[in-house]
């Protein structure tokens, strides 16, 4: 049985199913409010999920329960007071490896942490005081951290990524940050812009491969990269069968670092489906090469944008299930590693984020 | 001592109180007072910097009011979310 958490526009949603078939939905939590992200820690079980409210302001709840009863508010989900910015909205919630460890993304490029399993947050310093912060900009969606990599077995090695301001690393747990752009190649900035080597690299999303943690690959805001140095340098290898370099969801496949899926969209001015068709392109070859995976998606008149949450995976290798959400309210499974795709879903609020376990 | 007026999940984070009475000397004044009556309202209604959520509407006495806005004893200020989404 696969649990799929889905965070909507209109609350947050738990189905329940096989792969290869409809799921069902089994509970709805924050009726009427946004959920951009929720998880599940699987060490604790918890239930976590960030919603912004448009009256009341971005939160964290958790539940150790039913996700149709009482949540509680997480303490400490807030920029320092008296300051002159104000959180806009937190993105993602990712587990550490340390016991009780969580990390939030947020807007304006805040990362907070956790250290007893999300009842409480403090906002990270060491990012949160960077230097250059000031020259940061943001992206279409803000200034949103909303990529987080842990190393397995290493609490102290981090990357985030942060829309535009680039890929930051630590190796000292987060108490100080440098940044991880080299190779990016922004074709979108004028010539002008090019000059400083950090501007404006606006990153859509990065996974680790978890077999080989010095590798990750990125989706980028043009093209797809890869990095084998742990997220100083990248590579585009976006060019051997993608129809588009834009898009926003990336996932690999944790059994196998050359396995990666990557949903592209036509361009920045045209974010839906290329063709009016839904594919999920594949490669097995670290990226040399994309094969489009569409067998039982959409495949006329089909005009989806996917956002880079609501893209997730359960299992690995020929078990690796995959699920996306688009903001059509459609969610859609793989069971076989993309060989074969069915409809999970439909008729759903616009989906933010999809998280399988 | 002036009335502070929530509704919704802010009267339950209020200790299930739609009234509260409260001294300050102005709107923002009465807003941390409450919040420090009912921690639970932390953030809701002000944000970090002090500043009234953008979705968020203050009157006092029936008029619009802001942060700075000055009260009286026996003023009544009504916190609003809009009527807005989609």
């Amino acid at each position: 049985m696969t649990e799929l958490l889905v965070g909507t526009k209109k609350g947050l949603f738990l189905l329940e199913g096989e792969p290869g078939a409809a799921f069902e939905i089994k509970a709805r939590a924050f009726a009427g409010e946004p959920v951009d992200f929720a998880t599940r820690d699987s060490r604790t079980g918890r239930l976590l999920a960030t919603v912004t409210s448009p009256f009341y302001g971005p939160k964290i709840f958790y539940t150790d329960g039913d996700p149709d009863a009482e949540w509680e508010q997480a303490d400490g989900i807030a920029l320092p007071e008296g300051g002159d910015q104000a959180l806009e909205r937190i993105w993602v919630i990712a587990p550490g490896e340390a016991d009780g460890t969580l990390y939030a993304g947020g807007d304006p490029g805040a990362l907070f942490e956790s250290h007893d399993g999300g009842s409480s947050w403090e906002l990270n310093a060491g990012l949160w005081e960077q230097p250059s912060r000031p020259q940061w900009q943001p992206g279409g969606g803000g200034l949103c951290l909303h990529s987080i990599c842990t190393w397995p077995g290493d609490p102290d090695k981090l990357a985030i990524a942060v829309s535009a301001a680039g890929m930051w690393l630590t190796e000292d747990g987060g108490r100080t940050w440098r940044r991880g752009n080299q190779g990016l190649n922004p074709g979108y900035l004028p010539e002008e812009a090019l000059k400083d080597e950090n501007a404006g690299r606006c990153v859509h999303h990065v996974e680790r491969a978890l077999e080989q943690p010095e590798r990750l690959f990125m989706q980028f805001h043009g093209g797809v990269y890869r990095s084998d140095d742990a997220g100083q340098s990248w590579n585009d290898v976006g060019g051997g069968g993608l129809p588009s370099d834009f898009g926003f969801p990336l996932m690999v496949d944790p059994a196998d670092p050359d396995s990666a899926y990557v949903i592209p969209l036509v361009a920045d001015m045209d974010r839906v489906t290329p063709d009016g068709r839904v594919r999920v392109y594949e490669t097995r070859d670290a990226g040399s090469s994309w094969s489009p995976r569409g067998d039982g998606l959409p495949a006329e008149h089909a005009y989806l944008t996917v956002l880079r949450l609501a893209f997730s995976r359960a299992g690995r290798s020929d078990q690796l299930e995959l699920y996306f959400g688009a903001t059509s309210g459609d969610l859609f499974g793989s069971g076989d590693a993309g060989a074969t795709w069915s409809t999970v879903a439909t008729r759903l609020p616009p989906v933010f984020s999809v998280v399988a376990r | 001592m002036a009335v502070v007026c929530v509704r919704g999940p802010l009267r339950k984070l209020a200790g299930g109180r739609a009234e509260h009475e409260l001294e300050g000397q102005t709107v923002v004044e009465l807003l941390r007072a409450l919040e420090v009556c009912h921690p639970d309202t932390n953030g809701w209604i002000l944000d970090e910097r002090g500043v009234i959520r953008r979705h968020i509407n203050v009157f006092v006495n029936g008029e619009r009011g802001g942060e700075a806005t000055e009260v009286r004893s026996g003023d009544r200020i009504e916190v609003l979310p809009a009527i807005t989404g989609g």
